[in-house]
Formats: C-alpha cells, structure tokens, sequence
C-alpha cells in the first residue's frame, strides 16, 4: 500500500473475466503517519481505507470486464463489516465478484482475509462511465502495470 | 394497472422510502417523486433483477440529453412499466 498516493493495491494475483472475480495483495505498511493518531499506542488500519482497498480490488475487475474502455467510480457501500483489526505489516488477501452489471453501473461483493481467515467484507456499488480524460486512462494503465495486472487484458 | 407497474412502486416505495400510497402511474419519478440518480441506480438494481432484464439506462439518458426523447417517456412509471414490459417480451422473442 502506497498510502500517500491512495494506492491500496499492491498486486492483482488474479483477474478471472468469466467468472467475474479477481484477487488482489495489499501490504498495511508498517509505519504511516496515519497510525500515529489512529491510534497511538494501539496502530489500526482504518476501517474506511479497508473499505476504498475493497473498492480498488473491484474497481479493477471492473476495468477489466470493461476491457479497459471504462472507469468505475465508488457510488455506494452497503453491508460494510470489520471483523477484525488489521495492523501495521498485515498480509491481506482481497477478493471481488461482480454481482450485477448494470447499464452504467455496478454492483460487487469484496472482501478481505488474512492468513485464510475473513476480515472485512461489503457490497460496493459503482459508477461505470467512460474515462474522464486521456491523461487519467494513460495514468490507469501505467499503474495497472506496476500492480501486474495481466498483460493479456491491457487493450 | 399492470403488476409490472406494481413491481416497479414496491421497488421504489421500499428503496426511496416514499409512501407507497402517494406513488401513481402517472408520477414522474424525478420531477414528482424526487428520486435522484443515485437512486435510481439502487432502483434500476432492483428492477433488473426483479425483471431479469437490464434497462438501458445510458441509452436513455443519451436520448434525452440529444433531445430524442423526453424524460417523461422513461420516468413516468406507466411509461417506465411498458418500456420494461417491451424488455421482457424481448428476452423472451
């Protein structure tokens, strides 16, 4: 995780277009500023970027069903749960699947584990529109080699 | 009036939280009931899955905005219930 920049996602392990799933890896650091006020003397990753690195995951698996031609934007989280704390240096494990494809949007259940066991899941809803601009497609694909997102998929 | 239209005010009564009481076949569900588009997407879930099918809403939406059509011909739920009846016949053709 790259908390600075937003980046959530360390890694696409795996993008699968036919049963619409992917798994991601993401690293909690293990020293942030955020973690000096969130909490000291008890360091937590909080729940909200747990939620956005769901969101990254899915967003993702939606740029890839969208063969890399659309962008999806976070609208709505719904059925948000945090089983357990995550800490600084945490391995987690995230997986999405599309749930429905809308027109112009849609719907994915994520969620997080860590070493097998579940923490953290919800039903995120997006936003699916054309890429705002050339400079932010280009971006998206830069990144999305950085994060080994399959070459095969890349347009 | 049709049980699709009937489908579409439970779903939107439940999802808005608008009495399903004040909801008519002719309600505009932007100018009259005040459903925004946000909204709508959580509606146009429901309708999807109730319906098996998947209205074309960035279709519409186009339309309107060329100035094709007006939004009273998708959002006005009795106009809303045949485009969704036209959906189902055609999945089913």
């Amino acid at each position: 995780m790259r908390l600075e920049y937003f980046q959530l996602i360390d890694r696409i392990v795996e993008i699968n277009r036919t049963e619409q799933t992917i798994r991601t890896e993401a690293i909690v650091p293990k020293e942030n500023t955020i973690f000096e006020g969130h909490f000291p003397g008890f360091p937590l990753m909080p729940g909200v970027l747990l939620t956005e690195a769901m969101a990254q995951t899915s967003g993702w698996l939606l740029v890839a069903l969208n063969n890399f031609k659309r962008m999806p934007f976070l609208a709505g989280v719904t059925e948000a749960k945090f089983r357990d704390f995550v800490r600084p240096g945490d391995v987690l494990s995230l997986t999405a699947k599309l749930v429905h494809d809308g027109s112009g949007f849609a719907i994915t259940e994520a969620k997080a584990e860590r070493g097998g066991k579940p923490v953290c899941s919800a039903t995120l809803k997006f936003r699916v529109v054309d890429f705002p601009s050339a400079q932010t497609a280009q971006y998206m694909k830069d990144f999305a080699e950085q994060i080994q997102y399959p070459a095969e998929l890349l347009a | 009036m049709s049980s699709t239209f009937d489908t579409v005010a439970n779903i939107i009564a439940e999802t808005c939280d608008i009495p399903r009481e004040t909801i008519t076949p002719e309600s505009h569900a932007i100018d009259d009931l005040g459903i925004d588009s946000l909204d709508f997407l959580d509606i146009a879930f429901a309708i999807d899955k109730a319906f098996g099918i998947k209205m074309p809403l960035e279709q519409w939406t186009q339309e309107v905005n060329e100035g094709k059509a007006t939004t009273a011909q998708y959002f006005v739920l009795k106009n809303l219930a045949a485009r969704i009846d036209e959906l189902v016949a055609a999945k089913g053709a």
